[in-house]
């Protein structure tokens, strides 16, 4: 022990004080870069959560209206749940996709090069903007659109659907067409990790396929599924233009409320829902956070 | 500062040169002349109604300088109006955001002795009144918000007091739009919006100070309350309008609600809806692609609306002569005719009139039969040989105007409550 203290510190006459300055000089860019445009601008959207506004106007002040105002009414509360609602809808969904591809593209591709091909081929539509995406969903499932007129013409109904466009449905449909790859990309890099030798042990153990997968692979793979469910979750929840295009406006979730709010000039009012919006998402990612320990990922 | 060369031309000159009518008519006021004007930048902004390029193309062609144009939505209009001062020349806004931006201080009063076609203004921004006899509607009448007590006045005027807030460029009058191939029967009155016979195939704009505009006409219409002013509800008015909204609205009534222009002619193309709140350009875009929609005269009038040029405070100088002279232009008839042959109206009608052929004119402006085919300024066929205007003539329709868009002194509270509609 006393060896290699010695050696450690005495060669080269560095001292004890002096690594750590350089330490904090090696940390001081990224700390600055997240100072500057991480927790500078959120704590002016905390302090300007208190503040009031007219109509055209915002003033310092410190009260709590905007809170108040924002939980007591029940349409927050509708708003919130929605929120949740599409979040958790689309989770499981892009979970079970994307697990399925991942697991695909990991265990039964034999070659790394149709591997890396077939993985490529899935971030295709990621060419475009996702907007563009989404939006080409509108004239597909409109009530004359092409499912609608593909299905009456099949015979399988006489009139058209109206639940496909403007609905629940066609909002979670699009985010898990945009969302998906977020989930497949850390499953599929976890899955590659594993060592096929734990999966021809389980074998060699009388395993069936599905208690390997079962016992062997999801739990190996829970940091992926943990950090690409904290991609979808967090993008789900804090969208806003997702929900207005494909509910043609008639839904809403927190994000609408406080892009509704800027278009208004209450910045206070935005400012004190993004802060609890905020809140939500930081407990909820903590709370996964809790079940797997993700730098060993890292 | 710069000192810049004007040269004011006599009107004798001016007629010998060839092209003369166009600068004629942009003549009275001192025109910003020489080499510098080439280097002068206006930024305008604006909702996208006014906001074309071809107008800052023409701009350039007439008067030297470049007019940088953005179009944004109403309520980016007035956010930027209202909070970033700096990032623009000139504000092509709407009456009602005037009403909300103008107490920022961000614009200035303009001077009417310095524009030439003041007098051929139509009335209803001078006294209100497109005729004489004319009954001023409810709402935010432009004439309400269009004057201030002097140049560095902050609150607005009943009388022309020779300050203007905004110079009017553009109104018109708003109606429903439907689909006549998909409704089969007359639509006559407001309250069809909400007829469970439309049921999931209505729409309306979720723009809150048009949107309560259009409801209003529509409670008002169904019998179930008659506003002394529908546009400064009280309280338990919004609250009664919305919630008849909300209840049609849980109920299946809107496939979707709009905010843009372009939304609104999807929607109605595609057989979405086939009756809407909507705007006149919309409806002939519509019409456009070989699918019949009809602006819909109604028994209760129409919801009017009207637009004008706010100068930037902190406008000055050489510029702020270079604004001047653009507004002279802006009313000297060529943007009229642009506007009008898309079915807009133009603040001074009778220069716009030279820039339009006589079948235009009467087509567009005095409800006349079109004698040959109707084309826009873009060279697109709108209307065929034989067609006429829906409701008519500008005194018909302008003169049937039953409100305009509003800000309320309960706005905030609307605001709030329309919040909740759109999240209910």
């Amino acid at each position: 022990m006393a060896l290699r203290h010695h050696f450690k510190t005495k060669p080269f006459g560095v001292s004890v004080r002096n690594t750590s300055v350089i330490g904090w000089l090696l940390a001081s860019p990224l700390s600055l870069v997240l100072l500057v445009f991480l927790v500078a601008p959120i704590t002016m959207i905390v302090v300007v959560s208190f503040w009031g506004a007219t109509e055209w106007s915002i003033y310092p002040a410190f009260q709590f209206d905007n809170y108040a105002f924002l939980l007591t009414s029940d349409v927050t509360y509708r708003v919130f749940l929605n929120t949740l609602k599409y979040a958790a809808i689309t989770w499981v969904c892009t979970l079970l996709i994307g697990f399925t591809v991942a697991y695909y593209l990991a265990f039964h591709i034999r070659s790394l090069t149709w591997q890396i091909a077939l993985f490529l081929l899935c971030t295709i539509p990621f060419l475009t903007s996702n907007i563009i995406r989404m939006i080409s969903w509108i004239p597909f499932l409109g009530r004359n659109g092409i499912a609608n007129s593909t299905l009456i013409s099949m015979g399988v109904i006489d009139e058209p659907l109206e639940w496909l466009l403007f609905s629940d449905f066609s909002v979670v449909l699009a985010f898990v067409h945009l969302y998906t790859l977020f989930m497949v990309v850390p499953i599929f890099n976890t899955m590659m990790r594993i060592d096929k030798s734990l999966i021809e042990a389980a074998a060699d153990a009388g395993a069936t396929g599905w208690q390997t997968l079962w016992h062997v692979i999801v739990p190996l793979t829970k940091p992926g599924i943990m950090i690409g469910t904290i991609f979808v979750v967090a993008l789900v929840m804090g969208d806003f233009i997702t929900v207005r295009f494909m509910s043609g406006s008639q839904s809403a979730n927190m994000g609408r409320l406080i892009q509704n709010d800027i278009a208004l000039l209450q910045y206070p009012s935005a400012s004190a829902t993004a802060v609890i919006l905020l809140i939500t998402v930081l407990l909820l990612i903590g709370t996964l956070l809790r079940f797997v320990d993700i730098r060993k990922e890292l | 500062m710069t000192t810049i060369s004007k040269v004011r031309y006599s009107r004798r000159s001016m007629l010998k040169a060839g092209g003369a009518a166009v600068a004629a008519a942009a003549l009275p006021a001192p025109m910003v002349w020489g080499q510098e004007t080439k280097n002068i930048t206006l930024r305008q902004f604006g909702t996208g109604v006014s906001n074309l390029n071809e107008v800052a193309e023409k701009v350039k062609e007439d008067l030297g300088f470049t007019l940088e144009m953005t179009a944004l939505d109403s309520d980016s209009v007035t956010q930027r109006a209202a909070t970033q001062p700096d990032s623009f020349d000139i504000a092509d806004i709407e009456y009602w955001i005037c009403k909300k931006v103008w107490p920022t201080g961000n614009l200035q009063a303009m001077d009417t002795s310095k524009i030439a076609n003041y007098d051929k203004i139509v009335g209803i921004f001078r006294d209100g009144k497109l005729t004489p006899e004319s009954v001023i509607a409810q709402g935010t009448a432009p004439h309400t918000v269009g004057f201030t007590t002097g140049a560095d006045g902050t609150t607005f005027v009943d009388e022309e007091s020779g300050w203007m807030t905004l110079i009017p460029t553009i109104y018109n009058a708003d109606t429903l739009g439907i689909r006549p191939d998909l409704i089969g029967r007359p639509i006559n009155n407001w309250s069809e919006l909400l007829n469970p016979e439309f049921k999931g195939k209505a729409s309306i704009l979720d723009i809150s100070s048009i949107g309560i505009m259009d409801m209003a006409m529509v409670v008002e219409s169904m019998g179930e309350y008659t506003y002394p002013d529908k546009g400064n509800m009280t309280k338990e008015e919004i609250d009664l309008t919305l919630g008849i909204f909300t209840e049609a609205k849980k109920n299946g009534q809107f496939r979707a609600f709009w905010k843009s222009f372009d939304e609104s002619v999807n929607l109605m193309a595609s057989g979405e809806v086939v009756i809407q709140s909507m705007w006149s350009p919309a409806i002939t875009a519509v019409r456009s692609q070989g699918i019949p929609c009809v602006y819909q005269p109604l028994e209760e009038g129409y919801r009017s609306w009207g637009g004008g040029i706010g100068l930037s405070a902190s406008l000055s100088g050489m510029e702020l002569d270079a604004a001047y002279e653009y507004i002279n232009w802006y009313l000297s008839g060529w943007v009229g005719g642009f506007l009008m042959r898309q079915g807009y109206y133009s603040a001074v009608p009778e220069t716009s009139k030279n820039f339009m052929s006589e079948d235009e004119w009467g087509f567009w402006f005095e409800g006349k039969e079109a004698a040959g085919d109707i084309t826009n300024p873009f060279g697109d066929v709108m209307e065929k040989a034989g067609a006429v205007r829906d409701g008519g003539s500008f005194y018909d329709r302008m003169g049937a105007v039953a409100c305009w868009n509003a800000v309320m002194d309960e706005n905030q509270y609307m605001v709030r409550k329309w919040n909740e509609f759109i999240a209910a």
